[in-house]
């Protein structure tokens, strides 16, 4: 029985400081939906909202139509998975996975039917009756997973589940998470501050910062149509320069450096006079780097990492400025540095943001709420 | 992260009022009385300073308060410098049976205190077997352990301990490589020892030092029994009240003020330099025990077993004296379990008032102690803040003092309590919680909040998630708890002193009594006892813990 999530005008405060001035959007039935900011920017608090163990200052949570605000966590129908487990040392797994089914009053034998189900979804079953202090990281996690999923909650929360995971077990984790969360098909509102686990997981992103909402949109939409300058240097790497946009009968086009420009058709200025200042943010990979050719920007290799898949190379542009900049690796020597060399942009692919405001000036970007 | 919705009311709300209730009931309102008591004295309904012109106009009166401050921190200087190496050479040097020392080294802070005072007189009191044996064999006089000796011996063996095991904490807690940069960067030896290690124990000696002072300062068996002539505050606390000629409940009141005010100023002073000092650490990799060679492992061997000799010696011989024969008073040639006879037939009852009254005031000790451990911790609010302060009151009011404010308060209608098992179990209670309650606060530091909120996401309420989930997980520190407060409730007697009537006699007064009375077979059997029970249930904390160590 899933639900969908709606906030209302949501507001925060520690004592007399507003730590979330007022969020407004929604979570879709069934969707996976991801908090993602850097730490400090509230993603939590408003997760521990939703579950109850934060208090709501101001404003709206509500589960369908049901406003949650004065409701008891225990009464909430939430499942929670935290960022340290915390199971219950002193209970066996079995145990803590019927924890919830005992508090629900249902009959003995269907709690047994339902936690033999959920150990076998997240694959644990020949732990059963092992103490939690005899289990790995890994293994303590799908507890703690089995353990909210069983009582089949309105929403599954899950505040930085990975976090305590080494690397390579935590892509397995997040690959397992998904799965289940889809076998399930239950609303999930996730916290991480890892952008590339964000982009594994989720249905649907909010970027947050400093107790607002930058943007909510699909992993692809943020990476490659960010709202703003924090959304599109949060996500992913980016080079960030400043340079002018000459404007000519509606025309526009981007002044990278004295020789080099590029028209830019889907850009919206709304302005009079002739030249913009504005903030371009490319991409590694936006670049193309090119050391026969004498057209692009001026730039000299500095340093260069080979990664296998790809070769990184850090230039610095005739203006000074210094970017990072990715090309698949190739057999064959790589640039050395202190090379001269061009480097031309993929101009469908970058970004342009206003310079005071830096809200993205790209034509069809949404802010998603 | 602050939790908003701990924060709001339920169950515990009302536990928390409860306990402020009994506090202020048993201890706030009992210690005003006794404040009200110290300033009569005068005209009828009057207040008046009176008692304290008489207490500080007379030498016998405020000499009792030097003699206190002799004693204290005669004490406290004595037992910080006796434990310090003793706790460096436990921890750095290989000592042969080092387990089952500090084992013993615990029993021994864990005896009843004024056992050792009057295991000292056995020894070398005036008919003592040290002293008899001196004048006769060799005619040489063994110095006199009466009086300030005798009291400053007694206590430092007792005391001493205390602060080792806080030192133990201290040291376990300095990671190695702290002692490696040092060496690395030149400092060896003694300077290393100087510059480094004692900076990094400063904060713990300081914290020792206090309990030591506390206990110091009110204890009242030991210059009662050791001290004759050399009348201490609690001493004279104890004389004014009981006095055989209509003792004067006002004085005996108004020296208490001053002993209160007096170890509440310690305190203070304690507290605000120690916060200047405070850090904290924790060792990844502890300092390793080394073996030494030579002189120098000779030494700190013959250290550690001299002070354990010390410490137990004198305790042993008195379960030696236990199974002498005695001819009426005195002991005669030849074995016997006449005593322990003697003892059951005759103060039979303070065994049977020992466990009864000590059970049921662990009991209680130990809930409320979970109880209050638990809102201080997680629901802090002012209201918990204020009880976490009521609570630790009885750390710096004496114990006898604590005894003539609950007699004062309950002694007449409408709350009749004098006299009543009640009272006694009521003082056991707050006198012990200070220390329990610290131990179960610990535990619930110990236990994530994600887990008690684990539990409620599941749908438990907030009094089934602490029964199935908090209470458990504290269950390991709660019996320890138990254990200690049992421990130390058995061998209390200041309060008891004041408090029993010959219904409610417990073995401490019981050996006490028998002591003041010269039945010393009793005495000794009785002590043998007490201390068997002592060690019997230390052995149990030892082993239901899997601990080599005590919190107090």
């Amino acid at each position: 029985m899933s639900i969908s999530i709606n906030f209302k005008n949501v507001i925060k405060k520690y004592n007399d400081i507003t730590v979330i001035p007022g969020l407004s959007f929604a979570i879709k039935k069934g969707e996976f939906f991801t908090l993602l900011g850097p730490s400090g920017c509230g993603k939590t608090t408003l997760l521990r909202m939703v579950a109850g163990f934060n208090s709501i200052e101001g404003g709206e949570i509500s589960f369908d139509d049901k406003v949650i605000n004065d409701i008891a966590p225990q009464h909430r129908n939430i499942g929670m998975v935290f960022q340290n487990y915390a199971i219950f040392p002193h209970l066996t797994v079995k145990k803590n996975v019927a924890f919830g089914l005992s508090n629900r009053k249902l009959a003995k034998e269907e709690i047994e039917k339902r936690v033999s189900e959920i150990l076998d979804v997240v694959q644990i079953k020949q732990f059963a009756d092992r103490m939690p202090e005899n289990l790995s990281g890994g293994q303590q996690q799908r507890v703690a997973l089995a353990r909210a999923v069983v009582i089949e909650p309105s929403v599954l929360l899950m505040d930085e589940p990975l976090s305590n995971l080494d690397a390579k077990l935590r892509v397995d984790m997040r690959n397992a998470i998904k799965e289940i969360q889809r076998k399930v098909g239950i609303t999930t509102v996730y916290v991480t501050h890892d952008q590339e686990e964000a982009m594994a997981v989720s249905d649907r992103i909010a970027v947050m910062n400093l107790g607002t909402i930058q943007q909510i949109g699909t992993p692809q939409s943020i990476y490659q149509r960010p709202t703003n300058l924090f959304v599109a240097s949060f996500i992913g790497r980016t080079n960030v320069i400043e340079r002018d946009i000459r404007i000519d009968n509606g025309k526009c086009t981007l002044m990278l450096d004295g020789q080099h420009v590029v028209d830019i058709p889907n850009i919206i200025i709304q302005t009079a006079s002739q030249n913009v200042r504005v903030k371009v943010s490319i991409r590694p990979e936006e670049f193309i780097i090119d050391t026969a050719s004498s057209e692009g920007i001026e730039a000299t290799v500095l340093d260069h990492i080979f990664l296998g898949l790809n070769n990184h190379y850090f230039a610095e542009l005739v203006s000074g400025e210094k970017v990072e900049v990715i090309q698949e690796s190739t057999i064959g020597d790589t640039i050395n540095p202190g090379t001269k060399v061009r480097l031309r942009i993929k101009k469908e692919k970058i970004n342009i943001f206003d310079y005071d405001s830096e809200v993205n000036l790209i034509e069809g970007v949404s802010h998603g709420f | 992260m602050v939790s908003n919705w701990a924060k709001k009311r339920d169950v515990w709300s009302l536990i928390t009022l409860g306990i402020i209730v009994l506090y202020t009931f048993v201890l706030v309102l009992p210690l005003f009385t006794l404040l009200k008591a110290s300033f009569t004295g005068g005209e009828e309904g009057k207040l008046s300073i009176e008692y304290f012109l008489k207490f500080f106009g007379k030498k016998y009166y405020y000499g009792a308060l030097f003699n206190s401050l002799k004693v204290t921190i005669a004490v406290t200087i004595a037992a910080v410098v006796i434990a310090t190496p003793l706790a460096y050479i436990m921890t750095t040097i290989k000592i042969k049976g080092k387990v089952y020392l500090q084992i013993l080294i615990l029993i021994s802070s864990m005896a009843p205190p004024f056992l050792g005072a009057y295991s000292w007189i056995l020894l070398m009191g005036r008919n003592g077997v040290i002293t008899n044996f001196m004048s006769n064999i060799f005619h040489i006089n063994t110095p006199d352990i009466y009086g300030f000796t005798g009291i400053l011996v007694v206590l430092t063996l007792q005391l001493t301990p205390l602060v080792y095991m806080f030192l133990m904490g201290a040291f376990k807690s300095i990671d190695s490589s702290l002692l490696e940069a040092a060496e690395s960067m030149g400092y060896t030896g003694i300077k290393k020892l100087v510059k480094v290690v004692m900076p990094l124990i400063v904060p713990t000696l300081l914290a020792g030092s206090l309990l030591v002072f506390m206990r110091a300062l009110a204890d009242f068996g030991t210059p009662m029994l050791i001290g004759e002539g050399y009348q201490t505050l609690p001493v004279l606390i104890f004389n004014e009240f009981i006095s055989e000629m209509g003792g004067d409940d006002g004085f005996a009141a108004a020296i208490s003020v001053i002993v209160i005010i007096l170890a509440l100023s310690i305190f203070l002073l304690q507290k605000y330099v120690s916060n200047r000092k405070s850090f904290s650490m924790s060792a990844l990799r502890p300092i390793k025990e080394k073996q030494e060679k030579g002189l120098k492992n000779v030494l700190a061997n013959l250290y550690v077993y001299g002070f354990l000799a010390l410490a137990f010696l004198p305790q042993l011989y008195v379960v030696y004296t236990a199974f002498l024969k005695t001819s009426g008073r005195v002991f005669v040639k030849g074995y016997s379990l006449d005593s322990f006879k003697m003892a059951f037939s005759r103060v039979g009852d303070s065994i049977y008032n020992t466990f009864l009254l000590g059970i049921i005031a662990m009991i209680f000790v130990v809930i409320i102690a979970i109880l209050i451990g638990y809102v201080t911790v997680r629901r802090r609010n002012a209201a918990t803040n204020g009880l976490d302060i009521i609570s630790m009151i009885p750390y710096i009011v004496p114990g006898s003092v604590l005894g003539i404010a609950l007699l004062l308060t309950f002694n007449s209608k409408p709350i009749l309590l004098s006299g009543t098992a009640t009272i006694l179990i009521i003082s056991f209670v707050i006198r012990r919680l200070p220390y329990t309650i610290r131990s179960s606060a610990a535990m619930v530091h110990q236990i994530s909040p994600s887990v008690e909120e684990a539990s409620a996401s599941l749908g438990a309420s907030n009094m089934k998630t602490f029964i199935k989930i908090t209470l458990p997980m504290m269950l390991p520190g709660v019996i320890s708890g138990a254990i200690l407060s049992w421990v130390t409730i058995i061998s209390e007697l200041s309060t008891s002193i004041i408090l029993y009537t010959a219904r409610t006699k417990t073995m401490t007064i019981a050996i006490y009594t028998e002591v003041i009375r010269g039945n010393y077979g009793i005495a000794a059997a009785l002590s043998t006892m007490l201390m068997i029970i002592t060690i019997i249930s230390l052995l149990l904390f030892f082993k239901l813990t899997g601990k080599k160590e005590v919190a107090i």
